[in-house]
């Protein structure tokens, strides 16, 4: 059970739980109309169902923060439609699904070590590490003789995530990717 | 960033505070105000339901507003009075809100609540004249339109019109703080400020009551761009009904668990003798960050409080 909170402890960033459920403060505003009571304007998202609404709270409403943690999990493999990840200290193993896990299944490969945000012992997402390094899979050669500034090829990853690469990337390259939106960083020499 | 350069690089904006602050002053110099200073450190600040006042140490506390004070100096015969100085609130933090800012606060004696909102715009006229000058003036873009009349708007009216309930006749104070915040105060003052008057008596605070039917209290909030700026009333000279008033703040304080306040004892003496009069208090720091067109009081100000 989270702690007990106060309006004035109300912030940007700030979790909470409601009606069993985890959600982030993810706009914030203090506002006090001349003569009048404090009220404490927050945009909150459902951190589980990514929903969002606005709420307007005064000085006497309390709260509960939501009761979430951090773990380091490293991702076994994928069966059909569930991921399968395993606790790095504790060896216990979790499976997500797809939906759960969103985007990160672009990059998940065997032994990536990510970080899991668990909400009363289940998981409700995952973090990954800025920067990971995939396998290209399939790209059609550059065509010679193109060499306009900054001209990009498609190149299918290892997990099957297609990102823009430059003209000079083969089938077979290791490439470093940022995975806070998707692009080629650079080659990496395995 | 290191803080060196964060203040560096508030450097125009400290600038046009500068100029802003010696423009105001001149202005009430001319207009044959005398500026003062009242005590920072007060044994009895006004008793107010949604103000928590600092507690400063052996019985005082820091001053949430010059009000009573200045009230005071008026009794005993000054006519005309303005004071800049910095008020302290408990727990106020915000874009619009640091716990400690500075008030405006100007008085006057044989005036109304009327008188005051010419007095807002002469004044933002000729403090925007000049911002103009320095290439500020402006007001998240909109310019004060010199020579065209601003806008006075009834809590009764805009509350009909925007959030579509009467306060006046069925007050409500937790639905009119809410509606007030999220559906009145964005709509007012586009371009030029405006000016929302005529307060249910429950939010009357130290006003004088029009004897109207309904009954309005005679105090009026100066909004620009949406944000208020400035908050004047024609003062309550009635001693007897004063305490009234401040009698059932305190039951409402003790009522919500707030801590006790005492009697401002020696205001009400005072206000015995206090002629028909009106005043008004100013945001110094908001006017600042909308001539800036600045978006949080933040960045006018040197060291707000997470610089502390």
């Amino acid at each position: 059970m989270g702690v007990t909170l106060t309006a004035g402890d109300l912030r940007k960033g700030l979790k909470l739980e409601m009606d069993g459920e985890p959600y982030i403060i993810v706009d914030f505003e203090f506002s006090k109309p001349g003569k009048g009571q404090a009220l404490y304007r927050c945009r909150l998202k459902n951190m589980i169902t990514g929903s969002q609404f606005d709420r307007t709270y005064r000085s006497g409403d309390k709260f509960q923060s939501a009761d979430l943690e951090e773990q380091d999990m490293q991702f076994l493999y994928k069966q059909g439609d569930s991921y399968h990840f395993m606790n790095t200290t504790s060896y216990e193993q979790i499976e997500m699904s797809a939906a759960q896990v969103g985007d990160a299944t672009n990059y998940l490969i065997e032994n990536l070590v990510v970080s899991m945000l668990m909400f009363q012992g289940r998981p409700i997402g995952i973090s990954l590490p800025n920067f990971v390094e995939l396998k290209v899979i399939r790209s059609d050669p550059g065509i010679k003789g193109d060499t306009a500034a900054g001209a990009t090829k498609p190149a299918t990853m290892e997990t099957g995530f297609i990102i823009q690469v430059p003209l000079f990337i083969e089938e077979g390259e290791t490439l470093k990717i940022d995975t806070r939106n998707g692009s080629y960083v650079e080659r990496v020499k395995v | 960033m290191p803080e060196r350069n964060i203040l560096s690089a508030k450097r125009d904006a400290l600038e046009l505070r500068s100029r802003v602050i010696e423009r105001i002053r001149s202005h009430f110099r001319r207009a044959g105000f005398l500026e003062v200073q009242t005590p920072l450190l007060t044994p009895a600040p006004a008793p107010e339901l949604n103000i928590e006042a600092v507690p400063a140490g052996d019985g005082f506390f820091l001053a949430t507003s010059p009000e009573l004070y200045m009230k005071r100096l008026l009794a005993a015969g000054y006519g005309k009075l303005f004071q800049l100085t910095p008020v302290f609130r408990s727990g106020e933090r915000g874009r619009l809100h640091h716990p400690e800012f500075t008030l405006l606060e100007w008085y006057r004696t044989g005036a109304s609540y009327k008188d005051m909102q010419r007095d807002c715009v002469e004044l933002l006229h000729e403090v925007c004249a000049f911002g103009a000058a320095t290439g500020g003036g402006t007001c998240r873009g909109s310019v004060i339109e010199p020579g065209k009349p601003w806008e006075s708007l009834t809590v009764r009216d805009a509350f009909l019109r925007l959030a579509g309930w009467d306060p006046v006749v069925d007050f409500d104070p937790d639905r009119f703080d809410v509606d007030l915040v999220t559906k009145v105060e964005p709509y007012l003052g586009f371009p030029n400020p405006c000016f929302l008057e005529d307060y249910p008596p429950e939010r009357a605070a130290l006003a004088r009551l029009k004897d109207s039917a309904p009954p309005v209290a005679e105090r009026f909030e100066l909004y620009w761009a949406g944000i208020e700026l400035a908050n004047g009333f024609t003062e309550l000279t009635d001693p007897a009904e004063q305490r009234k008033r401040f009698e059932a703040v305190l039951a409402d304080r003790h009522e919500a668990g707030l801590s006790s306040r005492p009697m401002p004892e020696a205001f009400l003496a005072a206000i015995e003798h206090l002629p028909q009069c009106a005043g008004i208090a100013l945001g110094l720091d908001r006017l600042v960050m909308l001539l800036a067109g600045a978006d949080s009081v933040d960045r006018v100000v040197a060291f707000p409080p997470d610089l502390l």
